[in-house]
């Protein structure tokens, strides 16, 4: 090889490592994002353009049938159905989030007291989240049996009437609602500790040391303090409400007479029984941008 | 009475209340020694006055269970086996390494948080039924991989370590590889252990997915076992008392291995505002 040639490849081979070196911080960073990037790209993004377009169809789940354009949301309108599984989902809602929030917030003020025995405390509150629908169902249908349960046992031994629970259409929702309170309460406690322990100190003792009551210090203290953990539980439990199934699915399927049969457990029918895949679809849509509006709403109420 | 300090009377609410919240579950414990007549008499017993592992014996030996434990334990261990490696991995790249388009593929995955499985999960099941997937233990994997939660979490945590660590660990000749598996992830502990506790949460008590995507009831996960089962032999109570304590006990045990974790956790990731 000529000096000029070996001079030649040198330039070549530094350019080559002058552009490598360029390029390894933007591959070393896909290297370590891209794995997980492409499963969750591939599993949330791909799908959800791909359900849009379902949405537009009159899929049978097997095909997807062919393009409608907007009848499966005309349809939804006027679909009684799915009003009353609405209804029986809006009552849902709004009972378990105010009341697992609630109920989260005075156990945590309860717990932040810096009492004995708070490591029981919050296992025992916290131990139901674990539990799964499934176990929660097989356990609710046990203890609120209106013949053997023990609930009914304990209600005539103080001398009150028995009552149907899950079988009742009256009492089916309210049941619900009290069993997730029961295995949903221990999120927002153990999220509201959290906040109450970042508190400073010092900004609680100067407004007790200023002569502030309690109740006012908690209200004009500590409850603003809270405020971004509030925001986030209830955007957290409507989304969890909204969605409300899989206790549905292992208690009542969505009876008696129909009085439990939430939106996504209509859904989870049209698509999966009856098989009518761009119904389904279109349903899970709308349902998708309530909970966007819902979110929304509470971040812009919060942000005034 | 003026000797008494709120702490004093928290404990009087907190007592009763923290008891007839574990009160449910203590009684199924009990129940799931008694033998099916003792369960089924009137008043009910509350105490296994004629101990027996009846119950167990069956779920154990009758049932499917032991094959739906088993696909559940694979579930989880692949779920929390994804989660640990990519959401970690994902998370470090997107809190510490400098390349094209990190903001777009953070914002993107930040995006699908929003978006509830309910719309996802007929096109997945078309997805998965074109890639052979459905009616297999794959379809109840899959799914469990990673999560934008997940990255996000990662992401959180690995902000507030402080820079230096890394730092003096590159001069001393670490790669970035180097860095992330011999400084930072011993440091991650914490963070992931409240990673695996949600992934093993999610994943073990999972029942809308495998409910759709699986049919054979030898590919059943316990849930979908569980909520199958309870239909077909609703007054056997004992086996049914038995299935749950099983399915349970591992989370309840993973739980209180890492709830001290949790607290913390919950105030690096900006969860609490």
């Amino acid at each position: 090889m000529t000096p000029a040639a070996t001079a030649v490849t040198a330039k070549v081979a530094a350019h080559r490592a002058a552009r490598r070196a360029r390029w390894l911080p933007h591959l070393t960073g896909w290297g370590f994002v891209l794995p997980a990037t492409l499963v969750i790209v591939g599993l949330s993004v791909f799908p959800a353009v791909w359900a849009l377009l379902l949405s537009l169809q009159d899929g049978d789940l097997l095909t997807g049938g062919s393009y409608v354009g907007l009848r499966n949301y005309a349809d939804l309108m006027g679909d009684a159905e799915l009003a009353a599984a609405t209804g029986h989902t809006l009552l849902y809602t709004v009972l378990f989030v105010p009341g697992s929030v609630a109920l989260g917030l005075l156990l945590a003020l309860a717990l932040n007291l810096r009492i004995r025995l708070i490591g029981f405390y919050r296992t025992c509150f916290f131990v139901p989240y674990v539990v799964s629908a499934a176990a929660t169902g097989i356990l609710a249908n046990f203890v609120f049996d209106p013949d053997f349960g023990i609930v009914n046992a304990a209600l005539k031994a103080v001398g009150l009437p028995p009552m149907g629970f899950l079988q009742d259409p009256d009492q089916a929702m309210l049941t619900l609602v009290v069993i997730s309170v029961w295995g949903g309460v221990g999120m927002p406690a153990v999220v509201y500790l959290a906040a109450l322990q970042d508190i400073p100190r010092e900004l609680v003792e100067a407004a007790r040391v200023d002569g502030g009551s309690g109740r006012h210090v908690l209200r004009h203290v500590v409850l603003p303090q809270l405020r971004p953990a509030t925001v986030f539980l209830v955007i957290w439990q409507t989304i969890t409400a909204l969605q409300l199934f899989d206790l549905v699915y292992t208690t009542t399927k969505g009876q008696p007479l129909d009085s439990t049969t939430t939106v996504v457990f209509y859904l989870y029918r049209q698509a999966f029984q009856l098989f009518h895949s761009g119904y389904g679809t279109a349903i899970a849509y709308v349902l998708f941008l309530v909970t966007l509006a819902v979110s929304g709403a509470v971040l812009w109420r919060s942000a005034r | 009475m003026k000797h008494l300090k709120p702490r004093h009377l928290a404990h009087l609410v907190l007592m009763p209340l923290a008891l007839l919240f574990v009160a449910p579950l203590v009684w199924m414990v009990l129940t799931a020694f008694m033998p099916d007549a003792d369960i089924n008499s009137y008043p009910p017993k509350l105490w296994p006055e004629h101990p027996t592992l009846a119950g167990f014996e069956r779920i154990l030996t009758e049932d499917d269970y032991p094959r739906w434990l088993a696909n559940t334990v694979v579930v989880a261990v692949a779920a929390v086996l994804g989660h640990v490696v990519l959401c970690s991995l994902a998370g470090y790249g997107f809190a510490r390494l400098r390349f094209r388009g990190r903001g777009v593929a953070f914002a993107a995955l930040m995006a699908t948080i929003m978006v509830p499985t309910q719309v996802l999960m007929i096109p997945t099941f078309l997805l998965f039924k074109n890639l052979g997937l459905i009616d297999t233990l794959g379809a109840a994997i899959v799914p469990w991989l990673a999560s934008a939660f997940g990255v996000f979490l990662m992401r959180q945590f690995f902000l507030s370590l402080p820079r230096e660590l890394e730092e003096a660990a590159t001069i001393d000749g670490c790669g970035r590889v180097g860095v992330f598996v011999r400084v930072v992830l011993p440091l991650a502990r914490p963070a992931l252990a409240t990673l695996v506790v949600f992934t093993l949460l999610g994943s073990w008590n999972d029942l809308i997915w495998p409910l759709i995507a699986i049919s054979s009831e030898e590919h059943y996960t316990l849930q979908l076992g569980l909520a199958t089962f309870a239909g077909a032999r609703h007054t056997e109570w004992s086996a049914l008392m038995a299935g749950n304590v099983v399915a349970v006990l591992p989370l309840v045990a993973a739980f209180v291995l890492a709830q001290r974790h949790f607290v913390a956790t919950m105030s690096f990731s900006g969860l609490k505002g």
